[in-house]
């Protein structure tokens, strides 16, 4: 179980970091929350999030808008992803805590570590059998953003 | 004109319609604007009033470069002083905010009361007979600046100087209006969020009052109709230029050719899931976006249900924080609340309609690099800086350059 959803861990930053933004929401259930936060955020139980989607279909109109409307200077990021820490959870669904460490590079070549923090993931398997994200609360370390954030977490 | 204002490419160019591009660049005006703006004669936010709700709560935040603590005081005045110890000028807060029943500088244990006075020192009489302050050491005569605070809606702002007119003379009675219509009743904090921006904080506070650019850098905006400039609004903007209120109302029906032909026109574009654009009705008249400024670094959202707090700190001329507070009200309903967690999608550093704006005024900062004996051009509804009917105008803009010049003396 353990190597299935790192697999699926490595499977959703490769889509994120090589472009193919359209298989991201893929690794999600129809109904989902996908979060972005920090930890201050986080312990302070705000609610809100940088991004903020109930559903597969929101993840979808945030890749839309990305390619279609959004203006932002070409990009790219590298996960690095730390090994989960996972736990049972009822109705066979599985907890999952996985470190992530996020480089941007900008156009001219520009690097930086755009984030850290860890990702709080519940998994629940799809009705093919595999594990697919129920919820990811993808809590930063840092609540300041450079500039700004387009490509999802 | 005032000399003093280093000007490194000739005298301001006449009227309101120029901008020399030094202005965002040179480090002597930067410094002025400390001085002169940020601790000047203007209304500067600062808080929440419920950041401090109780006897003894604080919290740090910036008039400019210069850190302040605001803290609710045993007669329950809310009060703000300088973060700076009057010793060696060490920040005396080091945390966002806390409850204390006093400050004390961890560097040599000056203490000071909720007010910010100077209540003790160490060792004051010295150890053993040996060393202390001199006995004419006035405690009274020395401690960080104090503010003036008004409380306005719930909002804490806050000023150095003497001159500083009451809030309602400062930003006018018409925006004040528009203050009171958004933050109507109690508030909560939802998200807080930073925002770095690779550019002078001027750039951004113009993107603010600029209703020309929204509809044409923010494509979201357009095609779903949230805001064109030909649905109805406008911008209203104070006599002395240092507030300004725009407001869009909801879309007519019908198809809108306004557009046609310009990239932010994109009739393509369908959501998935719409039910997200579904505002939860909750001020009593159609604005469904209103954009709300005080000179210099004071900004109130409300976007369909997504209402925010943005507060501008400047680091140095080509970086500036803009510090986001995402709010609900304390009664939201849990449908209302739902619908801001979903239309906060809208603003903030990810926002569908706003992460343009973090970073267009990094493209305009890395434009003028060179640019000093250049100006920019804001003639976009005529030369004035009064408001207007209309959001195809500069108007606003004019405006923060009349409050601006009005307060550097140039």
């Amino acid at each position: 179980m353990l190597m299935e959803i790192a697999a699926l861990n490595a499977a959703s930053a490769r889509a994120l970091d090589s472009g193919k933004l359209e298989d991201w929401p893929g690794f999600f259930l129809d109904d989902c929350l996908y979060k972005v936060t920090t930890a201050d955020n986080y312990e302070k139980g705000y609610q809100a999030g940088l991004i903020y989607a109930d559903s597969k279909a929101m993840l979808a109109d945030r890749v839309l808008a990305l390619r279609e409307a959004n203006i932002y200077e070409r990009q790219r990021y590298r996960h690095i992803l730390g090994i989960p820490l996972i736990e049972a959870g009822p109705d066979g669904a599985v907890t999952a805590e996985t470190s992530f460490l996020v480089v941007r590079t900008m156009r001219d070549g520009q690097m930086m570590v755009f984030a850290t923090g860890v990702y709080l993931d519940t998994l629940k398997r799809d009705a093919g059998g595999g594990w697919r994200y129920a919820e990811r609360i993808v809590v930063c370390d840092s609540q300041r953003i450079d500039t700004l954030l387009a490509i999802p977490l | 004109m005032d000399q003093h204002v280093h000007n490194p490419a000739g005298a301001w160019p006449p009227g309101l319609t120029r901008i020399p591009f030094w202005v965002y660049r040179d480090a002597d005006i930067a410094r002025d604007e400390q001085t002169r703006v940020f601790e000047g004669p203007g209304w500067h936010y600062l808080c929440l009033e419920i950041d401090v709700p109780g006897i003894g709560d604080y919290r740090t935040t910036m008039m400019g470069g210069m850190p302040v603590v605001v803290a609710r005081a045993e007669d329950g005045e809310v009060v703000a002083f300088e973060n700076r110890c009057a010793h060696r000028g060490s920040l005396i807060c080091l945390d966002d905010g806390g409850r204390v029943k006093d400050f004390h500088c961890v560097y040599h244990a000056w203490r000071y009361d909720l007010r910010g006075n100077l209540a003790s020192i160490a060792f004051r009489r010295g150890v053993n007979g040996q060393g202390g302050m001199p006995d004419d050491f006035d405690m009274t005569r020395h401690g960080p600046r104090k503010l003036r605070v008004t409380m306005q809606c719930g909002l804490v702002f806050g000023t150095l100087s003497a001159e500083t007119p009451d809030f309602e003379s400062y930003i006018g009675h018409e925006v004040m209006v528009r203050l009171r219509r958004v933050v109507h009743k109690k508030v909560e904090v939802i998200g807080r969020f930073t925002q770095q921006l690779p550019c002078n904080w001027k750039l951004y506070m113009e993107n603010v009052r600029d209703t020309y650019h929204a509809s044409l850098l923010h494509t979201f905006f357009t095609t779903f109709k949230i805001t064109r400039l030909s649905q109805g609004g406008g911008v209203m903007v104070s006599e002395n230029g240092v507030a300004h209120a725009s407001t869009t109302l909801a879309a007519a029906k019908g198809p809108d050719t306004t557009y046609a032909g310009l990239r932010a026109d994109n009739q393509e574009l369908k959501l998935r899931d719409p039910t997200f654009m579904n505002a939860v009705p909750e001020f009593d008249d159609n604005i469904n976006l209103q954009i709300l400024s005080i000179f210099p670094g004071f900004i109130l959202q409300q976007i369909h249900n997504a209402l925010a707090v943005r507060q501008i700190v400047p680091r140095g001329v080509d970086s500036m924080d803009l510090h986001w507070t995402y709010l609900g009200f304390a009664d939201d309903t849990p449908e209302l609340r739902a619908m801001r967690l979903k239309q906060a999608n809208l603003a903030g550093p990810a926002g569908f309609v706003s992460m343009e704006d973090g970073a267009v005024g990094g493209f305009v900062q890395r434009g003028i690099a060179a640019a000093d004996g250049e100006s920019a051009i804001v003639e976009m509804g005529g030369s004035g800086a009064e408001g207007a009917e209309t959001r195809a105008t500069e108007a606003s803009v004019r405006g923060f350059w009349k409050a601006w010049r009005a307060q550097m003396g140039i």
